[in-house]
């Protein structure tokens, strides 16, 4: 188990690499109902609304986005705020990578800030956020 | 640059649709679990819900006869017709209070807390920012959450 006196301001959380594919995206899609055709449609989602592929789901990003911050502190801590903003599209087809840094540390309440990334194979960052995590 | 929302837009401003109560399934938790590409064990088999289980949640479930051509609904509840219509995530910011669990009653009601114009590289853009408020049976809060879409 970690425990706060384990956590330092600058630590590196693991960086973890995504890939989805259509499987992926479908399942997605359907696990939160969203029939936005964008997710599963190519010839609608480039002929239509003009972006380059498949559009992979900012939510789903965000998503990835705490489970980096999660998986890190694992059951030591608990998620109780949590933020991130689809600043840039991704598509199908590209490899995306969460990762984060630590940014405050608050040892009188227990509590820990990260920001997070996620960003793409050219390094661009399409989704920031920002985790705080509640020690007991 | 022309302004796109008027008063009838903004009207909706501060409005909240009636409350939607969804009964949690661990069939649905494995389901995104699995498809979020989950690692830890108590959400693989259902025990517990991810925090961002709850994305579209509380959504419409519209028939096919009500969706858009770009596969969407056509907006039951959910706020005025813009005149953009092609639609984006922005962002969300949650607080979570407490876990999400098999069984769970939650109660999630929604408004419309903002709505702006900006103009982005492409072309004007439209934020509508929605405040989602969800309780347990128990009428404990569960979670707020804050979400943007941007119609574009």
């Amino acid at each position: 188990m970690m425990t706060l006196a384990d956590v330092h301001v600058g630590d590196a959380l693991p960086r973890r690499a995504h890939t989805a594919s259509n499987v992926s995206l479908f399942l997605y899609n359907a696990a939160v109902w969203n029939p936005h055709r964008i997710h599963y449609d190519e010839a609608y989602t480039t002929g239509v609304e003009h972006h380059p592929q498949i559009v992979i789901d900012g939510p789903l990003q965000g998503d990835w986005l705490s489970q980096c911050a999660l998986n890190w502190v694992g059951d030591s801590a608990r998620l109780t705020s949590f933020s991130y903003s689809n600043r840039k599209a991704a598509y199908l087809g590209e490899t995306l990578t969460t990762s984060g840094t630590v940014t405050a540390v608050d040892i009188d309440n227990g509590r820990v800030t990260i920001e997070l990334f996620v960003e793409n194979a050219n390094g661009e960052v399409t989704t920031p956020g920002v985790a705080v995590l509640q020690f007991s | 640059m022309k302004k796109l929302l008027t008063d009838e837009h903004r009207a909706w401003i501060g409005q909240a649709e009636p409350p939607v109560t969804v009964e949690v399934s661990r069939r649905d938790i494995i389901k995104y679990s699995i498809a979020t590409e989950q690692t830890q064990r108590k959400y693989l088999v259902g025990d517990e819900a991810p925090p961002m289980f709850v994305f579209n949640l509380f959504g419409p479930m519209a028939e096919l006869t009500d969706l858009r051509s770009d596969g969407l609904p056509k907006g039951q509840g959910r706020g005025p017709r813009l005149p953009l219509q092609r639609v984006m995530a922005g962002g969300t910011e949650i607080h979570l209070h407490r876990p999400i669990r098999p069984g769970d009653r939650l109660v999630a009601t929604r408004s419309i807390t903002d709505m702006f114009e900006k103009q982005g590289s492409t072309g004007p853009l439209i934020f509508t920012v929605r405040t989602l408020i969800v309780t347990n049976e128990a009428n404990e809060p569960v979670l707020d959450e804050i979400q943007t879409s941007i119609n574009r």
